[in-house]
């Protein structure tokens, strides 16, 4: 396979705080391939944005800092690069657009000024962004959009001021866009007409797509890869299908019985009890471990590794790891009802 | 034991400095009824009128015409003070901002107590602290936290503390405007389970304002569609998501994203 367009190494982004130090990242490893779309799944707090920001070093600093790891886009690490360096990578090679469209755009300058300012910040001529951005404003589906260059973010809806960033984003034909929770703010039916765009256009410019999200839903519809992310780290990476398919971290395995949906009427639905624990103060080696159904003594003791490392499918969780002593606690999570089929995938355990 | 007939809302619109007043109607023609013990979801997107609905049903917001009845008698009679009250008694809201819906000037205590000693609920402050302390552990919340203030709790904790203070003047009904759109899903399903429980248990009655579709599948008995202040379509669960007659209701169903990674429905702009 050819080399992936995105590799992040080892991330870790930290926050000098009060309390200690904040680990937001800790350790996230992950591919982006040229013209495919991987999601990063999480709820809230678990570093998925700060993921995103770090990619183009835009952490709010001093307080946060990346403090190691590497960031191979095209093969090179964009922590070598000098912060002008890095202007010249930002909107450019790798474009990002974030979930509240009004605070993103600047709400004194018109839509034509802010379109044409990320054309001509990397070297494009007036004349020629101005016809870029009328191009780029009726593929997004501006009705005018001659007349939109003219208008204010006040005057459009929600929806439209998204396919404006959007517009913006695509400016200068990105290798990669990142989307960060780029419809979380929006209707159902303009969520689904945005999601359909970002994938008419990647597929149009062969674009490759990092999209950050909490909702499993737009996850199945456009990503081809996911992370699923719980406390800073990558608790699970798969294929879209094979994780929808057979979730395998419990983690992973709670979220999907917890959805609601018609055929679980009547029934309770699964909960992972507690709550995402405090960043400033992980738990000291399985950081699900504290909610997990399946907890034995070695989830508290031993730190858990993406295993089988270097594969395709890797899960951070001693349930799959061979040389791991114990044996997963199984009547819980069976009581839960999120056992599924875990008592087979379960690794034969070599260590005692 | 709630219907609506008929119910509008207008809004009035200045326009310049000496201009005339237009109105705006935000809700129009709105009608249905509730049986107890049962759940009715309005659902809809931002703008529908949904939450303005929500808003007349509980008595917060006048309505320009329409009638609401609650156990045959009419809400908006004012009728004596008393009635008045026991109307409010019987009638609670739970709202989607947790951060925003709790006084943060006040503990858990506080704000539990608050409704019970103004609807004279317990002898004393001692029964209602231990009715406040009962309410907590019944939403799963300790105890030890009625000395605590909003801020030391997680949202789902937050909504918990919401959904206790609404149950803490013994209500019929309540109106969930959102409840769990602001909260991660695994700690929405923890509350979907306390709503339900609730409702066995206690018989309650909810209007279950959401533009949150799976959720209405999972929770409600019957669906009202609203777009632009109208109902556009209502019906039973099963007829609203297998048989829906409306474009509308069609195209809102249509753009719920489907958890199987090889329908990839959603239709291009």
């Amino acid at each position: 396979m050819s080399e992936p367009l995105l590799s992040v190494e080892n991330l870790r982004t930290y926050f000098s705080s009060s309390r200690g130090t904040v680990k937001a990242v800790d350790g996230v490893s992950s591919t982006v391939n040229r013209g495919e779309t991987r999601a990063i799944v999480g709820e809230s707090g678990c570093g998925k944005s700060m993921t995103a920001l770090s990619l183009l070093q835009l952490v709010p600093e001093p307080a946060g800092y990346i403090d190691s790891g590497r960031i191979l886009f095209e093969g090179k690490d964009l922590l070598d690069r000098t912060w002008s360096e890095m202007r010249e990578v930002r909107g450019k090679d790798i474009a990002m657009i974030f979930q509240e469209p009004m605070t993103s755009l600047n709400p004194v300058y018109n839509i034509g000024y802010q379109i044409r300012e990320a054309m001509s910040v990397h070297g494009k001529g007036a004349a020629e962004a101005t016809d870029r951005a009328i191009h780029l404003l009726g593929r997004v589906g501006l009705d005018n959009p001659a007349q939109a260059l003219r208008q204010y973010p006040h005057e459009l809806s929600g929806g439209m001021r998204q396919r404006v960033m959007i517009a913006i984003a695509l400016a200068n034909q990105p290798k990669l866009l990142i989307a960060d929770e780029p419809t979380t703010a929006l209707d159902v039916t303009v969520q689904a007409q945005i999601l359909g765009l970002i994938r008419e256009l990647q597929r149009e410019n062969e674009m490759a797509v990092l999209l950050i999200t909490h909702d499993l839903g737009i996850v199945a519809e456009v990503a081809d890869q996911v992370s699923v992310m719980y406390a800073g780290q990558v608790v699970e990476s798969a294929d879209t299908r094979s994780l929808f398919k057979d979730p395998r971290h419990p983690y992973s395995k709670g979220l999907f019985a917890s959805l609601p949906a018609r055929n679980r009427r009547g029934q309770d639905l699964a909960t992972l009890e507690g709550i995402v624990p405090d960043a400033a103060n992980w738990p000291p080696a399985c950081r699900f471990a504290p909610r997990c159904p399946f907890r034995w003594e070695s989830c508290d003791t031993i730190l858990p590794k993406l295993h089988p490392p270097g594969s395709d499918r890797p899960v951070r969780c001693h349930i799959y790891d061979p040389t791991i002593p114990g044996r997963p606690n199984l009547e819980k999570a069976k009581a839960l009802n999120i056992a599924g089929d875990v008592t087979s995938d379960i690794a034969p355990t070599t260590a005692r | 034991m709630i219907t609506v007939k008929n119910l509008r809302k207008d809004y009035p619109i200045r326009k310049g400095l000496l201009g005339r007043t237009s109105y705006k109607t935000v809700v129009n023609q709105v009608g249905f009824s509730i049986e107890k013990g049962k759940t009715l979801a309005l659902v809809g997107e931002s703008g529908s009128g949904k939450s303005t609905v929500g808003l007349m049903v509980l008595g917060l917001l006048e309505p320009t015409e329409g009638e609401i009845l609650y156990g045959g008698k009419p809400l908006l009679n004012k009728g004596t003070g008393a009635e008045q009250k026991a109307l409010r008694r019987a009638m609670q809201v739970v709202f989607q901002d947790p951060f925003a819906s709790l006084n943060a000037r006040m503990t858990v205590r506080e704000t539990l107590t608050e409704g019970m000693t103004v609807h004279n609920i317990g002898a004393n402050a001692k029964e209602r602290d231990e009715r406040a302390a009962t309410l907590l552990t019944e939403v799963g919340l300790p105890p030890t936290a009625l000395d605590r203030y909003p801020h030391e709790f997680s949202g789902g904790q937050r909504q918990r503390i919401a959904i206790a203070r609404a149950l803490s003047v013994g209500p019929e009904f309540i109106v969930l405007d959102e409840p769990t759109s602001a909260l991660d899903v695994s700690v929405q399903s923890q509350v979907l389970n306390l709503l339900r429980k609730l409702q066995r248990e206690n018989g309650l009655t909810y209007l279950f304002i959401t533009h949150n579709l799976a959720v209405v599948e999972y929770l409600a008995d019957e669906v009202c569609v609203m777009e632009q202040g109208r109902i556009v379509e209502r019906g039973t669960v099963d007829a609203i998501f297998d048989t829906p007659q409306q474009d509308y209701t069609r195209r809102l169903l249509n753009s719920i994203p489907s958890l199987d990674p090889d329908a990839h429905r959603l239709a291009p702009i």
